[in-house]
């Protein structure tokens, strides 16, 4: 084959991807940011241009600001904790433990279900006077507690049903590589006197630290994409205490209709995916140290 | 790690620990399945004399058109995986084997979509919807999710190790780039197209969000939004009825998952070290 045709063969065969990437990633992220400085368009009034006007409503929207924290306190209250008990269940489901097949099982399952399912099923849980946790507060002759309706409990509750369907999930990425982990280095360390939670801080947990970095892009990316169980179990409330970023973006965008104050929105949500991406890309040399 | 195993007292309070937390783990579920199989007015009487019953699932059924929701689903699950494998294979196959200007720059744009995935560019993408006037049908839900540059990413990966000796032997019998394609790439792939295939159904099934939006009437609608629009619309909150909705929904993708587990982790594990 001549240059050329190689050239072409190759641009032929990329664009029926490129197309639909450029149409349904590349347009829309650019559409977006275009969009932002435009009014919403109402009735007979079309959209004119209002330069930073929906910036600075954003600026001063308190229920943006509280979108944003609890977005951030959600994913600090979800993704250490997930990893760490992700990381438990692999050392446990790796070791010989009694049963671990019934514990693979059950740590794992909840991974498969859809969002929306845990959360039907999460809801139920939590109603008060009625749900299990209820049944089990109740028998104890705890006072009944209404954990998605009140301010303080309704985020922690939904923390709670997020750790539980993706600690699973990474866990099966902790337990791939603990698979791949030679034996010599448990027996060396051994010989040389290493204590077993010296080697497991010194040793297993170096080597872990590629997939720990793949797992908390992951995480991250999932704290700010992933917000079904919110439109099903607290539609952000009450009074906004549940409203994570995304969620603020669908109801401003798709029940107040404000499409340009939602594409304002929605920036802010790219910037922040783009610092990950960032992040992630600085310490992508570091991840082959290891390997 | 037999060197390190936990011994005497600690093996038995990590074993402990680990039942502990799989019990935790598993209670919520076990909670939805004995609502669904018993009558409502066992849901929280839990008692070894509670009658089984199929009851809930026949009401849940009849109460909307489930039928339909799977039918979408499954039309939609299809039709974007097969869309992917066509557009994937052919898009992996440039960037692994062909040399081209601006290769890498087009490769990183494709990457950009691992974080600016369609899911949170609802607001433009169902402007475009609405623009080309294809809102609320099952060919919208998917469109965005077709180009998956997860899945080119990962198919150049495998088509890279792919021995240059075989892609040469094929090209001096004759054969065109696609035919070197289909006989010498694709089968040497099946491990990958597997593991991505399961990770792509199991993604489509339980995508909500997006479906949500841009649907808007039960010939669309997609089965995770079918059961949120059944079990928020008034039934008088019948957990009973709602879990054996629930459970219904994800019976097919549980089921598969239970009699595949394997693959299944096996799958997810590949897609995801890559």
């Amino acid at each position: 084959m001549t240059r050329t045709r190689e050239w072409l063969y190759a641009w032929l065969l990329l664009l029926p991807a490129a197309t639909l990437l450029a149409l349904f990633t590349h347009y829309p992220a650019i559409a977006n940011l275009w969009h932002s400085f435009y009014s919403t368009p109402r009735g007979a009034r079309p959209a004119k241009f209002i330069g930073l006007d929906n910036y600075r409503a954003l600026v001063d929207d308190p229920i943006f600001w509280r979108a944003l924290s609890n977005n951030l306190w959600y994913a600090l209250g979800t993704i250490p904790l997930s990893i760490a008990l992700a990381l438990l269940m692999a050392v446990w489901v790796n070791g010989r433990l009694p049963g671990r097949g019934f514990l693979r099982l059950a740590y794992f399952t909840p991974t498969v279900l859809p969002m929306i399912a845990v959360a039907n099923i999460w809801l139920f849980f939590y109603t008060p006077g009625y749900g299990l946790l209820e049944q089990i507060t109740g028998f104890f002759g705890w006072p009944s507690h209404n954990w998605l309706g009140s301010q303080s409990t309704a985020l922690p509750a939904l923390m709670i049903v997020t750790i539980w369907k993706e600690a699973g999930f990474f866990m099966i990425f902790y337990l791939a590589a603990l698979q791949s982990m030679s034996p010599h280095l448990a027996e060396a360390a051994a010989i040389e006197g290493a204590s077993r939670s010296y080697f497991f801080r010194r040793v297993t947990l170096p080597l872990l630290m590629p997939t720990t970095l793949f797992v908390l892009v992951n995480a991250v990316i999932n704290a700010f994409r992933l917000v079904d169980h919110i439109v099903v179990m607290t539609r952000g409330g009450p009074d906004n205490a549940t409203a994570l970023l995304l969620y603020y973006i669908f109801e401003i965008g798709f029940r107040f209709w404000d499409s340009s104050y939602a594409a304002a929105l929605t920036m802010v949500l790219l910037v922040l995916l783009g610092a990950v991406a960032i992040v992630q890309f600085t310490f992508l040399e570091r991840r082959t140290f290891y390997q | 790690m037999s060197v390190y195993a936990p011994r005497g007292i600690t093996h038995s309070l990590e074993t402990l620990g680990a039942w502990v937390l799989g019990v935790l783990w598993v209670l919520p579920l076990v909670y939805a399945f004995w609502t669904a199989f018993h009558p409502p007015a066992y849901s929280t009487n839990f008692t070894l004399a509670a009658p089984l019953t199929l009851g809930n699932f026949v009401k849940a059924w009849q109460a909307a058109p489930f039928a339909r929701y799977f039918a979408n689903t499954v039309i939609l699950v299809t039709m974007v995986l097969a869309a992917q494998l066509v557009l994937v294979t052919l898009a992996a196959y440039a960037f692994a084997r062909f040399r081209f200007p601006g290769r890498d720059v087009v490769f990183a744009l494709v990457l950009v979509q691992l974080m600016v995935m369609p899911d949170v560019l609802i607001v433009e993408n169902y402007r475009t919807m609405t623009a080309l006037g294809i809102k609320d049908t099952i060919l919208s839900i998917g469109l965005p999710y077709m180009a998956s540059a997860f899945g080119i990413f990962l198919l150049r990966q495998t088509f890279k190790t792919v021995p240059r000796e075989l892609d040469e032997a094929a090209r001096v019998e004759g054969c065109s780039p696609l035919q070197t394609l289909w006989k010498v790439y694709v089968p040497l792939a099946r491990p990958t197209y597997i593991a991505y295939a399961l990770v792509s159904i199991s993604y489509h099934w339980n995508n909500f969000l997006w479906p949500l939006i841009i649907t808007n009437s039960v010939e669309s609608r997609p089965v995770t939004v079918g059961l949120q629009v059944f079990s928020a619309t008034d039934q008088g909150i019948d957990w009973s009825i709602i879990s054996a909705a629930t459970l219904m929904t994800t019976g097919p993708l549980l089921i598969a998952f239970l009699l595949f587990q394997r693959q299944f982790v096996q799958s997810f594990i590949r897609a995801g070290i890559r």
